[in-house]
């Protein structure tokens, strides 16, 4: 009997937690949505910010810039290391457990660690000042473990009758790895860089004494900039502009979400793909 | 999976010099960025090191540690009640995010029906993809009036960021514990049921305590996370930077004492911040090495 209620104790704790873990997501989500979109209002999205429209326009444009900067440096990098990783490297060789190491230990440092290095790295030691190029190169060393993590899974997926029919064919290790790896390899690899946007695209506290908060389109690269995220932390701190907050918030979580959103939905495909 | 022509096999000797010295730059070119992510780390620990490590020795460590007082105007830094907020908003975000991040991995991989799980599982990468600024709005526009309604006081304290970061950290204690429940081999789940237990003892009795390293694991990578969050616990907690008094009085923790300061420091204080981030490092780096021993004993 009392095997009976234990087992309807149990069944109604598991039902409770997921229906508490669904309940939360709806919550966060539905909240900001219904609350925000009324907010959504053209002005938001003037050119210009001024405090009076609390536009997020140069925002926006500063968190592309951001994004595409980042990428330019950290893609190639990680790539690159997930194709030592798996092409180049012997198996075993310490150099490799050092890498993985050092890669799992940047994955585990939080954004505010980055922020602060950043800031004594880029900002003062080489003399970047608060700027675009400071922060995107913090956001690079950042995301890299992601990029080189997801790259490397996609690599070893590759089947290696691939690698050997190239071999076979004659083909060097280098073309190898560009003419035959790789391209078999690129969706996954894609889904990572998207990962790494999404990560980009939500990141405050590496940023903020990095790149700054100056609210504009930068001149140059060496100039201060807000992105989205920083722009909504700094006008919901100010507890000014709740209303605008809200709306800013839309647009965040839509974005980031959208881009979650294409990141699985392409991994998906490659399972579909592989099986 | 076989791996062994790639990996350990000699790659085909190239015919032409130009060939040959293709393939050595490119090998040189891979291994070098390999090195950036050692590179990475070996920087982040010199620069983080080298600029708080002297701070914190003209302050005195223990001082600097087991100080209660923060009054960077007076030149006085203790961090005992960062170090304490950072435990205690950790420890209450994993009362609030494991149970309910262990049952609903429970719920989906040993109760749900397939559809359901369909549905689920983007809805957990949803959660985990929300990034911490908008959780720290969510906080402060609505945890925080409830907690002050509900309990009085401010509403910017402990309980508020607890509640939030467990929030947050269910995510990777789901995902993590559900691959590690999903592992669990079917025979184990099935001799339960054969000895005559019902569905729920077995899971709980039997495929429960079969994935305990691994669900520890999640619990971990959760730790890490809450403790290294900073935007969203400092929107929420009130932020004082006296002792942590109750669930319902402020807390400031390690991370956001850095967000919060470090727009204004100057000389001592800056050094006593990065001081600050040092310790937090030494924390996660432990974090980290306890991932990795967990990781290594489950292979």
């Amino acid at each position: 009997m009392t095997a009976k209620i234990q087992s309807k104790v149990y069944r109604f704790a598991v039902y409770a937690g997921a229906f508490f873990s669904m309940a939360v997501l709806l919550l966060i989500v539905g909240y900001i949505l219904i609350k925000g979109i009324p907010h959504l209002t053209p002005e938001l999205f003037a050119w210009e910010y001024n405090s009076n429209n609390v536009s997020m326009m140069p925002s926006i444009i500063n968190t592309l810039l951001m994004t595409m900067i980042s990428l330019i440096v950290c893609v190639p990098l990680g790539i690159g290391a997930a194709i030592y990783l798996t092409e180049y490297a012997k198996r075993g060789s310490s150099l490799v457990k050092i890498v993985r190491m050092t890669a799992e230990t940047l994955s585990g440092i939080p954004s505010i660690i980055y922020g602060l290095f950043g800031s004594l790295f880029f900002v003062v030691a080489l003399k970047m000042g608060l700027s675009l190029i400071s922060g995107a190169l913090t956001l690079s060393i950042m995301v890299l473990p992601t990029i080189m993590r997801t790259t490397e899974e996609a690599l070893l997926a590759v089947p290696d009758s691939y690698r050997e029919g190239s071999f076979g064919l004659g083909a060097g290790r280098l073309r190898t790895t560009f003419k035959v790896v790789l391209p078999s390899a690129v969706p996954g690899i894609l889904s990572g860089v998207i990962l790494a946007v999404g990560r980009i695209v939500g990141e405050t506290a590496a940023l903020i004494y990095t790149a700054g908060t100056v609210a504009k389109v930068p001149d140059s690269v060496l100039d201060s900039t807000r992105t989205l995220a920083v722009h909504m932390y700094t006008i919901s701190s100010e507890g000014l502009y709740i209303n605008q907050s809200y709306a800013t918030a839309v647009v965040l979580l839509v974005v980031v979400l959208g881009i979650n959103g294409l990141s699985s939905f392409i991994a998906k495909r490659i399972g579909r793909s592989h099986t | 999976m076989n791996k062994t022509l790639h990996q350990v096999g000699e790659s085909p000797r190239p015919i032409f010099r130009k060939q040959a010295l293709q393939e050595g730059a490119a090998r040189l070119l891979f291994t070098l960025t390999a090195c950036i992510s050692i590179l990475a780390v070996v920087l982040i620990c010199v620069f983080l090191f080298a600029n708080g490590i002297p701070g914190m020795a003209k302050i005195g460590v223990w001082d600097f540690l087991s100080g209660q007082k923060w009054k960077p105007g007076n030149e006085i830094f203790g961090i005992l009640p960062f170090i304490l907020g950072s435990i205690y908003v950790t420890a209450g975000a994993l009362i609030v995010g494991v149970p309910a991040g262990l049952l609903t991995a429970i719920f989906m991989s040993r109760f749900a029906s397939k559809r359901i799980v369909k549905v689920m599982r983007p809805a957990v990468s949803l959660l985990a993809g929300i990034p911490s600024v908008v959780y720290g709005f969510f906080g402060l526009v609505v945890l925080v009036p409830l907690v002050r309604e509900v309990f009085g006081g401010t509403g910017s304290s402990l309980l508020t960021a607890c509640v939030l970061l467990g929030m947050m950290i269910l995510p990777t204690i789901i995902t993590v514990s559900e691959s590690a429940l999903s592992a669990v081999p079917s025979s184990y789940y099935e001799g339960a049921l054969a000895l005559g237990a019902t569905h729920e003892r077995s899971v709980f009795h039997v495929v429960l305590p079969a994935a305990k390293s691994g669900v520890m694991a999640g619990i971990i990578l959760g730790i890490g996370r809450a403790i290294g969050e900073a935007t969203a616990v400092m929107m929420v907690a009130g932020n004082c930077t006296s002792m942590p008094k109750g669930l319902l009085k402020g807390v400031r923790t390690l991370t956001s004492n850095i967000v919060l300061e470090m727009g204004y420091a100057v000389d001592m204080h800056r050094e006593a911040l990065i001081a600050t981030a040092v310790v937090l490092f030494v924390f996660i780096l432990i974090i980290n090495v306890l991932t990795s021993t967990l990781k290594r004993r489950n292979s």
